[in-house]
C-alpha cells in the first residue's frame, strides 16, 4: 500500500527541487517548518518524532533541505514529513504537512474487528510494521 | 421622501388611534448606532403610494415594539429603548423609474441589545423576521445583512469544532478536503450504500456524505446505514492510513430521535454527523452543543434555504443564514461553488465564504457585505462547495474558494467511467497537482488546464475524468447579485 497522509501523497514522490519550492512557499507565508519522522504511521499518531525544533528563524529553504538530508541519513528507512506552523491569531496550528520520505516497503494496516453486542463492531487499525519494537520496524 | 416630525413622548404621542410609524419614534435620522446595537439592513419595496421612510419606520416598528395602533401601555416601559430605529434609507441603484423593477430602498435599522435573549437564534429571528415580512405596507421585503455586536456574539457557543481543530483532528492540512454525496439519493440498501462509501474513500476522498433527504426510510433504516457506513470508513482508513469520515445524517422528526442517532454515531466511532437546515434554529443549536460535548464535527446541509434566499426582492440573503449558522455552532455549511450547477455569483459567494471563515470582515458592497463585522473569536465554519463540479474545474475552484473548503464531487466521483475509486483518485490527484503548482507560484487560473493535463499523464483516472466532463459548464445568469455603484478611484 501507499500511505496517503499529507498534502501530496497522490502525486509521484516529490523531488528535492519540488520540496524546496514548497518550503519556500511556507517561509514566504511566515510559517516555521519542522521535520518529523516516525516508524508508526497510524492515522491517529499525531506526534511524530521531531528532528530538532521548528525552524522559526530560517529564511532560506536551502537550509531546511540540508537538515532534511541529515535526517534522511539517520532515519531514511522511516516516514519523514515536513510540517509548516502558522502562529497567527485564529490559526496557531499547522498549515502544511507533506511526506518527503517513505520506507521502501509499506506493509500497511490490518483492520481488526471485534464483534460487539447486536451487530456492532469495534474497529482497531494496526500497522503491520509496529509488531516489532520502535526502531526495528522498517 | 418627506421627513415627518417624530413625536417620541408626551400626551400628543399617546392620543388613541392610528399614527404614522415614522412619527412614533421608529424613524430617527440623527440616530448614531451604538457599538452594542444590532443593525439590520432591509431591502424594501414599498406599496404604491407608501413613502419609503414610512415603510422603513413600519419595518422597524413591526420588528420591535409597535402594533397597528397607539397603545398607552408603552408608557409603562422605557419604550424609547425598545423601539427599533430606522436611521437611514437609500434608494437601491438600478431600480425604479427607467428600469423594469419597482423602486426599492435599503433601510438601516438599529436594535438595542436589550431586545434579544442571550444565546438564542430563535429569539433573534422571532424579532427580526417574525411578523414583518407579511406586512401589507410593503410589497416585498428582504433582509440583506445584519451587523451583530460583539457583546451579543459572546453569548453564543459558535462552531462546535471549527476549521482549525477539524483539520487537526483529521490530520489534513494545506489543501481543501474532498467529499462526495452518495448517489442515487434514494433507494440504495444499507449494504449497497456502504459500497459507494468504501470505494470513494479508498480512492482518495476524505469524506462521503449522506444526502439531505436520507434519514430512515423503508429502503434503508438509519441503524443499518450507520453500521455499513462505519465498516466502509474503517476499512478505507486501514487501506490508506488516513483518517476518513462519513457524514451520518441524524435529521429526524424529534430531538429525542436525533440525539439517539447521534449517540449511535458516536458509539460507532464516527468523526462527523450531519443535520439539515430544515430542522430549525433551536434544534441546530442543540445539536451544536451536543457536538461540542461529544468531540463531533457537525455538518449542516442548507436544505430549504433557496425557498427564501434566492429571489432578490423578498426573503433573506444567504449571508444572513451564514452569520446565524456561525453563531448557532455548525462546523460545515454548503455555501456555493461559483462554477457548479447551483446559484452563485462569484462576488456574492466570496461574501458568504468570508463571513464563515474570517476573524473579521470589512464592509464590501461589491461582495454584498454592508457592515464591518468582528467575529469575537467564534470558531470558523468550513464552507462546502457541492453541486455539479468536476476535476477539470479544480484550478477555478481553488482560485475562487481557497483551500479551507470541502469540495464535494458527487456525480464527479460516482459517475466516473472507470468506477468510483477511479473517480475519487482523479479528484484527489487534480487537487494535489493544483495546490502543488499554486504553492510553486504558478498562475493556476491560466495554466490550470495544462497542469491538470500534465498530472493526467501519470494518472489514467484523471485523464478519463478530463475527457468525460471537459465541456461541462453551467453558465446561467445569477439571480442574486450585488446592487451598488462602484466609487470611481483616481488612478495614478
Amino acid at each position: 500500500m501507499r500511505l496517503t497522509q499529507g498534502q501530496f501523497s497522490f502525486l509521484p514522490d516529490l523531488t528535492d527541487d519540488q520540496i524546496k519550492k514548497q518550503v519556500t512557499y511556507a517561509i514566504n507565508q511566515g510559517w516555521a517548518t519542522n521535520i518529523e519522522f516516525t516508524d508508526d504511521p497510524h492515522p491517529r499518531n499525531t506526534y511524530w518524532e521531531m528532528w530538532g525544533l521548528p525552524m522559526f528563524d530560517i529564511k532560506d529553504a536551502a537550509a531546511v533541505l540540508l537538515e532534511l538530508a541529515v535526517c534522511k541519513k539517520a532515519h531514511g528507512s522511516q516516514y519523514i514529513r515536513i510540517t509548516a506552523f502558522d502562529n497567527s491569531k485564529g490559526w496557531e496550528s499547522p498549515r502544511m504537512s507533506f511526506i518527503v520520505n517513505r520506507p521502501k516497503k509499506e506493509p500497511g494496516f490490518k483492520l481488526i474487528r471485534s464483534e460487539d453486542e447486536g451487530r456492532n463492531i469495534k474497529y482497531t487499525i494496526e500497522s503491520y510494521a509496529t509488531k516489532n519494537p520502535e526502531g526495528e520496524r522498517y | 421622501m418627506n421627513t415627518p416630525t417624530t413625536i417620541k413622548e408626551g400626551k400628543e404621542r399617546y392620543q388613541p388611534g392610528v399614527m404614522e410609524y415614522a412619527k412614533m419614534g421608529y424613524w430617527e435620522p440623527d440616530y448614531m448606532p451604538k457599538d452594542t446595537d444590532l443593525i439590520s439592513l432591509f431591502r424594501i419595496t414599498p406599496q404604491v403610494g407608501v413613502d419609503p421612510i414610512e415603510a422603513a419606520a413600519a419595518v422597524a416598528g413591526e420588528s420591535s415594539t409597535a402594533t397597528w395602533t397607539v397603545v398607552w401601555t408603552d408608557r409603562l416601559t422605557n419604550c424609547e429603548l425598545y423601539r427599533a430605529k430606522a436611521y437611514r434609507v437609500d434608494p437601491v441603484p438600478n431600480t425604479g423609474p427607467g428600469t423594469n423593477i419597482d423602486q426599492q430602498y435599503f433601510a438601516y435599522i438599529a436594535y438595542d441589545l436589550e431586545l434579544f435573549e442571550p444565546g438564542s437564534i430563535a429569539n433573534l429571528t422571532a424579532s427580526i423576521i417574525g411578523n414583518v415580512f407579511g406586512f401589507k405596507a410593503v410589497k416585498a421585503l428582504r433582509l440583506e445583512d445584519m451587523r451583530i455586536p460583539v457583546a451579543y456574539l459572546k453569548t453564543f457557543q459558535g462552531p462546535a469544532t471549527g476549521i482549525v481543530v477539524e483539520r487537526e483532528r483529521l490530520d489534513k492540512f494545506g489543501r481543501p478536503l474532498l467529499g462526495a454525496t452518495t448517489k442515487p439519493k434514494l433507494g440504495l440498501s444499507g449494504r449497497n450504500y456502504g459500497r459507494v462509501v468504501y470505494e470513494a474513500l479508498k480512492g482518495g476522498l476524505d469524506f462521503v456524505k449522506d444526502d439531505e433527504n436520507i434519514n430512515s426510510q423503508s429502503f434503508m433504516h438509519w441503524r443499518d446505514r450507520f453500521l455499513y457506513c462505519m465498516e466502509a470508513v474503517n476499512k478505507a482508513s486501514a487501506a490508506t492510513g488516513e483518517v476518513k469520515g462519513h457524514y451520518l445524517n441524524v435529521t429526524a422528526g424529534t430531538m429525542e430521535e436525533m440525539y439517539e442517532r447521534a449517540e449511535f454515531a458516536k458509539q460507532l466511532g464516527s468523526a462527523i454527523i450531519m443535520i439539515d437546515l430544515v430542522i430549525g434554529y433551536t434544534a441546530i443549536q442543540s445539536m451544536a452543543k451536543w457536538a461540542r460535548k461529544n468531540d463531533m464535527i457537525l455538518h449542516l446541509h442548507r436544505a430549504g434555504n433557496s425557498t427564501y434566499s434566492r429571489q432578490k426582492n423578498h426573503g433573506m440573503n444567504f449571508r444572513v443564514i451564514c452569520k446565524w449558522m456561525r453563531m448557532a455552532g455548525v462546523d460545515h455549511i454548503h455555501a456555493g461553488t461559483v462554477v457548479g450547477k447551483l446559484e452563485g455569483d462569484p462576488h456574492m459567494i466570496k461574501g458568504f465564504y468570508d463571513t464563515l471563515r474570517e476573524e473579521r470582515t470589512l464592509e464590501s458592497l461589491e461582495n454584498g457585505l454592508f457592515f464591518d463585522q468582528e467575529w469575537a473569536s467564534l470558531n470558523k465554519v468550513m464552507p462546502v462547495a457541492s453541486g455539479g463540479i468536476h476535476a477539470g474545474q479544480m484550478h477555478q475552484l481553488i482560485t475562487y474558494l481557497g483551500e479551507d473548503v470541502v469540495l464535494q464531487f458527487g456525480g464527479g466521483t460516482i459517475g466516473h467511467p472507470m468506477g468510483i475509486q477511479a473517480g475519487a483518485t482523479a479528484n484527489r490527484v487534480a487537487l494535489e497537482a493544483i495546490i502543488l503548482a499554486r504553492n510553486e507560484g504558478k498562475d493556476i487560473w491560466n495554466e490550470g488546464p495544462d497542469i491538470l493535463k500534465q498530472a493526467a499523464r501519470s494518472c489514467k483516472p484523471l485523464e478519463a475524468a478530463l475527457m468525460t466532463w471537459k465541456d461541462v459548464t453551467f453558465n446561467y445568469e445569477s439571480t442574486d447579485t450585488a446592487d451598488f455603484i462602484p466609487t470611481p478611484t483616481i488612478s495614478n
